[in-house]
């Protein structure tokens, strides 16, 4: 998650004071880990620097910060980039989970309860995110898939890995 | 908590080819346990064994307390029909008959009035969001509406335990996925157990645990602390 592309983001839909984009951003993307304060304001200090977003005023009052930001075209323009273009794909094989299954195979450990181990975590995280995805909303079900989706797809990788263990024992044993 | 249903150190073999060797696993009441395992490991024979469908070789099936390995056919046959519940991949509806039909048909075999059936079997169809498809015949449903029929006509009778082998293994993701919401909903509110065999992990996820069946063992993984 990139936080001051999302901050942007969320100054593009209007005009907000840091303490609004913080609960915006814990509301929609935090998903359990709120963005600390500091954060918030020391990213939008470099957008600033930056040009990217300008101080609009600050309202009278209370508090230590009542700075309202507003986005910049030269941020619009890098909010609109970034949405645009795909993320790149992930180089999965360059894990943890690979450099320990070789790891425990070049030192003749027991490669395969480490892929039994690992299955067991992943499928209790599914079942966590599968218990968000059936009481939460629909953006946490949506999101609850992404992972599961991911964390499938490792779910195959260390089936198919489990069933070459032999073959790659020979590779990186010879 | 003590199982509900075992199996313990169960042998089975179709002709010269064993299927189960030494397979063991207990499951709580109101569990919902996954027996996972790749293509051939055994684990639908372990639920066919389970559930009084096949007999095993050797060792013990033993359900709520009884010895469900030594029963005869016509005993084994009543435990099927009275206090267990089935849902299968594929073609599991009578054709000839409506959905609500085919939803009552287990309390019909049981004995029940068709009068007292039938309203019963209807009350699944608005909790499985099925209203106005009662009279229906399976081929005029959808796969996703077939397999919540199936899945009412699982749990109509209140079993104890519902077998599910690879219930939404003919369904797209997302049917197949609002099949199992339902599933679990429908199990945890009557106190269900539910023994479901599947290969998918995002199926499986939706249990409460996993047990891995492997050449005809079953590996239950230490459970994991919240």
């Amino acid at each position: 998650m990139s936080v001051p592309l999302t901050l942007l983001g969320l100054l593009e839909r209007e005009p907000s004071h840091g303490y609004d984009l913080k609960r915006d951003y814990d509301a929609f993307f935090g998903r359990g880990k709120p963005l600390p304060f500091g954060q918030v304001y020391s990213t939008l200090s470099r957008l600033a620097r930056d040009g990217k977003v300008v101080i609009s005023d600050v309202a009278p009052g209370s508090g230590p910060d009542r700075k309202r930001y507003i986005i910049t075209d030269v941020g619009a323009t890098e909010v609109e980039q970034w949405l645009t273009q795909p993320v790149d794909p992930e180089p999965h094989l360059q894990t943890v989970l690979f450099a320990k299954v070789v790891l425990a195979l070049m030192l003749d450990r027991p490669a395969a309860e480490y892929l039994d181990t690992q299955r067991s975590a992943h499928l209790h995280r599914m079942r966590e995110l599968t218990e968000i995805k059936r009481a939460g909303s629909l953006v946490d079900a949506l999101l609850a898939d992404h992972g599961l989706y991911h964390l499938e797809a490792d779910l195959r990788w260390i089936e198919m890995t489990g069933a070459r263990l032999d073959a790659l024992r020979k590779e990186v044993r010879p | 908590m003590s199982a509900v249903i075992e199996a313990r150190d169960v042998e089975f073999s179709f002709g010269q080819t064993p299927a189960l060797r030494g397979a063991s696993v207990a499951v709580e009441a109101g569990e919902i346990v996954a027996v996972m395992g790749p293509s051939g490991s055994g684990k639908s024979t372990l639920l066919h064994c389970l559930a009084g469908i096949l007999v095993p070789d050797s060792g013990e099936i033993l359900f709520d307390g009884a010895r469900v390995h030594a029963m005869a056919e016509t005993e084994r046959s009543s435990l099927r029909r009275d206090r267990f519940g089935f849902v299968f991949q594929f073609g599991q509806l009578v054709p000839e008959l409506t959905a609500v039909e085919n939803v009552a048909l287990p309390l019909l075999l049981s004995g029940v009035h068709r009068k007292q059936a039938l309203p019963r079997a209807q009350a699944w169809f608005a909790r499985l969001g099925l209203d106005g498809l009662e009279q229906r015949r399976s081929g005029e449903l959808s796969g996703g509406q077939a397999q919540r029929v199936a899945l009412a006509r699982g749990l109509v009778a209140e079993p104890q335990v519902l077998f599910a082998d690879e219930p939404t293994g003919a369904l797209d993701s997302l049917t197949g996925e609002e099949v199992m919401d339902l599933l679990v909903g429908a199990a945890r509110e009557q106190g269900t157990t539910v023994i479901l065999v599947t290969h998918e992990p995002r199926i499986a996820a939706y249990a409460d645990r996993e047990v891995m069946v492997r050449d005809g063992r079953v590996n239950a993984p230490d459970r994991i602390a919240s």
